[in-house]
C-alpha cells in the first residue's frame, strides 16, 4: 500500500516537473532555475503533504486517534442534522441581506457576480442536472437577455420590468431555436452543438454593427427603478426610484436568485421534474412510459434560457453597458465548472459552487498569471477527490457510487 | 371485439424481413402469447406496436383509432404500456418516483403551474402519489416505496417495470420476456400476478421463452418464425403442432 503510494508521488512528481519547469522556468531565452524549482517545490511539498497523511492513516496511531474522535464527530453530525434545514436557509438568507452593510463596495460588487453566476448555475442545472442534456453554448441566452434589454430600452424606452417578461420570452424563443435540432442528438454530439451556437450568437452580436453595435458594445441603458405610489398634500402622485446605488441592485440580484432557488425547487419536485431526471436516466423507457421525450427536453432548454435571460437583463441594467465580450465561450465553461463542481443537479451544491468560483478568483488575484493555473488544478483535484460535487444530489451520488460499486465488484 | 388489431404488418430492416405480412389480434380481457425461436421476430412486433419503429407496411389499429406513426408516448397515453426484455429501470431515482413517471401521461399541471405552486399542482401531485401507492401495494412492493429501484432484487426490479407500466392506466399491457432469468418461486408468483392483472380487466400481450408459464396463463398462443405467423392455437393446439416443432427442434425432430 505505501510502496504504490510511493510510486504514485515519485510519478506525479515527475509530471509536475516537465510540466512545471521549462513553462515556469523559460523566459525566451534564459532559464530562471530558482524560479522554476520554488513553483515545482511548492506542488512537490503539497504531494509530500498528502503522502505523509495517508501514511499515517496506515499506520495505527491515526486509527486510535479517529476512534476516540468518532462519538465526538457522530454527537456533532447528530446536532447539525437535529436542526431543520429551515434554520440554515433563514441564517444564510439573514447572511445575505446583511452582507451588503456590513462590507465594502468592492466586496458588494464581488456579493452581485456571485449572485448572478448562481442564478446562472440554476438555470443551466435544470438543463444539464436535471434533463442531462450537455450544454456548451448556455452564455448565448444570457446574452440574449443582456440584449433585449439594451435595444429594447435604448430604441424604445421600455422600463426594465417589462423587458423582462419580453426578455423570457426571447430567452425561450432561442431556447427553442438551439433546443429543437438537436432534439435527437445525444452527448459529446449535443456539446459540440450547443457550442457552435454559444458562438455563432456572440459572432452575430459583434458583427451586426447597424443593431448591435458591434465591438463597441450598446451603453446609457436606464437602471431598474420602483414606481411606488405616494400620497403628498392630498394629491396621489408616483414616485420613480432609480436603483442606482450598488447596494440597491444587490438586493435586487439577491430577490432574483432567491426566486430562481424556489422556482428550480418546485420544478425538480414537480412531475416535471421527475420526468426530466426519467429522460435523463434512460430516454427510451421514460418515452415509452408515456413521457413526451421531445417536449419535455425543449422545456428544459426553454426554461433554462429563461433564467439566463433575466439575469442577462439585470445584468446589462446594472452596467448600463454590455458588449459581446461579455459572452465568450470561456463563461459557458465556468457556468457549467459551477454545475459539475456543486454536483450536477443539487441546487444547494450550485449555489456553493457558485459562491467559491466568484471568490476563487479574487482570492487567486496574488498569484497573478498563476491564476487560471490554480483554478485549473483546484478542479482537477476537487474532481479527482470528490467526482460527485461538493454537495451531491441524493440521486446523483447513487449514480456514480453504484457505478464504483460494481466495478469493485467486477475486479 | 378485438382492441389491439395488426394487419398486414411488414417491417425490414434494409434487406432483412424482420416481421413478413403479420395479421395478429390481441383478444379482449384475454391472455395472448407470443412465442417462437430467438430472432422470430418477437420484440420487434413489440416496437412496431409501441411506435419505436415505423412499419414498412400494414396498419395497427386500436379500439378503431390507428396507431401508425404516433410517437412512442402518445401510444402509451391511448393504453398500450409495455415492458422491457432487458429492464430498464430509472436506478437512481425511488421505486414511488418510478411509478409516479408511468403516471406522467394521466396528470397535465405543466411548467408554469409548477413555478407558481398553484392548489391545482398540489392537488394533483398528492393524487400522484396516492395513485402510485395503490399500484405499489397491488404489486406488493408498497413497503419498498422509498428505496432506489437499483436496491431491488431482480424479481422485484421485474415487478416494479410491470408496476411503472400499470400506473399508466392502460387497457393493453405488452410483457416482454417478463420471466427472464427468474427462479421457478419467482416465475410461478408472475403467473399468479399475470392473471390477477387479467382479471382486472386488462389484455395481457406476452413474449416469454418459458414454456411452463406460456402454457400455464395463456388463453391464446401464436407462433412466430423468421417473421412469419406459422401456427396460432390455444395451449393444447399448439402444443401438438407439427409445424411448431419443427421450427423449435428442427426437421429431425420429426421422426
Amino acid at each position: 500500500m505505501v510502496q504504490s503510494d510511493l510510486k504514485k508521488f515519485f510519478t506525479y512528481s515527475f509530471f509536475l516537473g516537465i510540466l512545471i519547469l521549462p513553462l515556469v522556468g523559460f523566459a525566451t531565452t534564459t532559464f530562471d532555475a530558482p524560479r522554476a524549482f520554488t513553483v515545482w517545490g511548492v506542488f512537490v511539498a503539497i504531494l509530500a503533504f498528502g503522502l505523509i497523511i495517508k501514511v499515517i492513516r496506515h499506520s495505527g496511531g491515526y486509527k486510535n486517534l479517529s476512534d476516540s474522535l468518532a462519538p465526538i464527530h457522530k454527537q456533532i453530525k447528530d446536532k447539525l442534522t437535529a436542526v431543520p434545514a429551515k434554520y440554515y436557509i433563514l441564517a444564510l438568507l439573514a447572511f445575505a441581506v446583511i452582507y451588503p452593510m456590513a462590507t465594502n463596495r468592492y466586496l458588494v460588487d464581488v456579493g452581485i457576480t456571485c449572485l448572478i453566476y448562481i442564478v446562472l448555475g440554476l438555470g443551466l442545472n435544470i438543463v444539464v442536472g436535471l434533463a442531462g442534456l450537455l450544454d456548451l453554448g448556455y452564455i448565448a441566452f444570457y446574452a440574449v437577455g443582456a440584449y433585449s434589454y439594451s435595444l429594447l430600452n435604448l430604441n424604445f424606452g421600455i422600463p426594465f420590468w417589462f423587458c423582462i417578461p419580453i426578455g423570457i420570452a426571447f430567452g425561450c424563443i432561442a431556447g427553442c431555436i438551439i433546443g429543437y435540432p438537436t432534439l435527437k442528438m445525444r452527448g459529446d454530439y449535443l456539446a459540440i452543438v450547443t457550442m457552435g451556437f454559444g458562438e455563432i450568437i456572440r459572432l452575430m452580436l459583434n458583427n451586426w454593427d447597424k443593431l448591435t453595435a458591434g465591438p463597441n458594445g450598446l451603453y446609457g441603458m436606464a437602471k431598474p427603478a420602483l414606481v411606488y405610489p405616494s400620497i403628498t398634500d392630498g394629491g396621489l402622485t408616483w414616485v420613480t426610484f432609480h436603483l442606482k446605488s450598488l447596494e440597491a441592485l444587490y438586493f435586487l440580484a439577491l430577490a432574483i436568485a432567491v426566486l430562481t432557488v424556489v422556482g428550480v425547487r418546485r420544478l425538480d419536485r414537480s412531475r416535471i421534474g421527475r420526468a426530466w431526471v426519467a429522460i435523463r436516466e434512460d430516454e427510451v423507457a421514460a418515452e415509452l412510459s408515456g413521457v413526451p421525450t421531445m417536449w419535455l427536453k425543449l422545456l428544459a432548454y426553454a426554461l433554462g434560457a429563461s433564467f439566463a435571460s433575466v439575469v442577462g437583463g439585470f445584468f446589462a441594467a446594472k452596467l448600463s453597458y454590455t458588449n459581446p465580450n461579455f459572452f465568450i465561450f470561456m463563461e459557458s465553461c465556468i457556468v457549467l465548472c459551477i454545475v459539475v463542481l456543486g454536483g450536477v443537479g443539487s441546487t444547494p451544491g450550485v449555489i456553493v459552487a457558485a459562491v467559491i468560483l466568484s471568490a476563487v478568483p479574487e482570492i487567486f488575484r496574488e498569484l497573478q498569471n498563476y491564476r487560471m493555473l490554480a483554478f485549473g488544478a483546484a478542479m482537477a483535484a476537487m474532481m479527482v477527490l470528490r467526482p460527485e460535487g461538493l454537495i451531491p444530489a441524493t440521486r446523483r451520488k447513487r449514480e456514480l457510487h453504484a457505478a464504483e460499486q460494481h466495478q469493485h465488484e467486477e475486479s | 371485439m378485438a382492441e389491439l388489431l395488426l394487419k398486414n404488418i411488414t417491417m425490414k430492416f434494409g434487406g432483412l424481413l424482420a416481421v413478413d405480412n403479420l395479421d395478429l389480434e390481441v383478444p379482449s380481457g384475454k391472455i395472448l402469447s407470443l412465442i417462437g425461436p430467438n430472432g422470430a421476430g418477437k420484440t420487434t412486433v413489440f416496437n412496431l406496436i409501441t411506435g419505436v419503429y415505423k412499419p414498412t407496411e400494414g396498419t395497427i389499429t386500436y379500439n378503431g383509432k390507428t396507431l401508425n406513426g404516433l410517437h412512442s408516448n402518445k401510444v402509451v397515453s391511448r393504453g398500450i404500456a409495455r415492458t422491457f426484455q432487458n429492464i430498464r429501470l430509472f436506478n437512481s431515482m425511488t421505486v414511488l418516483e418510478n411509478v409516479q413517471v408511468g403516471l406522467h401521461c394521466r396528470t397535465k399541471s405543466g411548467a408554469i403551474r409548477a413555478l407558481l405552486n398553484t392548489p391545482f399542482l398540489v392537488r394533483e401531485e398528492k393524487e400522484i402519489e396516492d395513485k402510485a401507492m395503490a399500484v405499489l401495494e397491488f404489486l406488493g412492493l408498497e413497503s419498498f416505496r422509498n428505496d432506489y429501484a437499483s436496491n431491488l432484487d431482480y424479481g422485484n426490479q421485474r415487478r416494479l417495470e410491470i408496476a411503472r407500466a400499470l400506473a399508466t392506466k392502460p387497457g393493453t399491457l405488452l410483457l416482454d420476456e417478463p420471466a427472464a432469468g427468474m427462479n421457478p418461486k419467482e416465475t410461478a408468483d408472475l403467473m399468479d400476478l399475470i392473471l390477477k392483472i387479467r382479471d382486472t380487466g386488462l389484455d395481457i400481450f406476452l413474449v416469454e421463452h418459458d414454456m411452463r408459464l406460456v402454457m400455464g396463463i395463456s388463453d391464446m398462443i401464436t407462433v412466430l418464425d423468421y417473421g412469419q405467423k406459422i401456427a396460432e392455437g390455444t395451449p393444447k393446439e399448439i402444443q401438438n403442432n407439427e409445424t411448431v416443432i419443427e421450427a423449435y427442434l428442427g426437421s429431425g425432430g420429426k421422426k
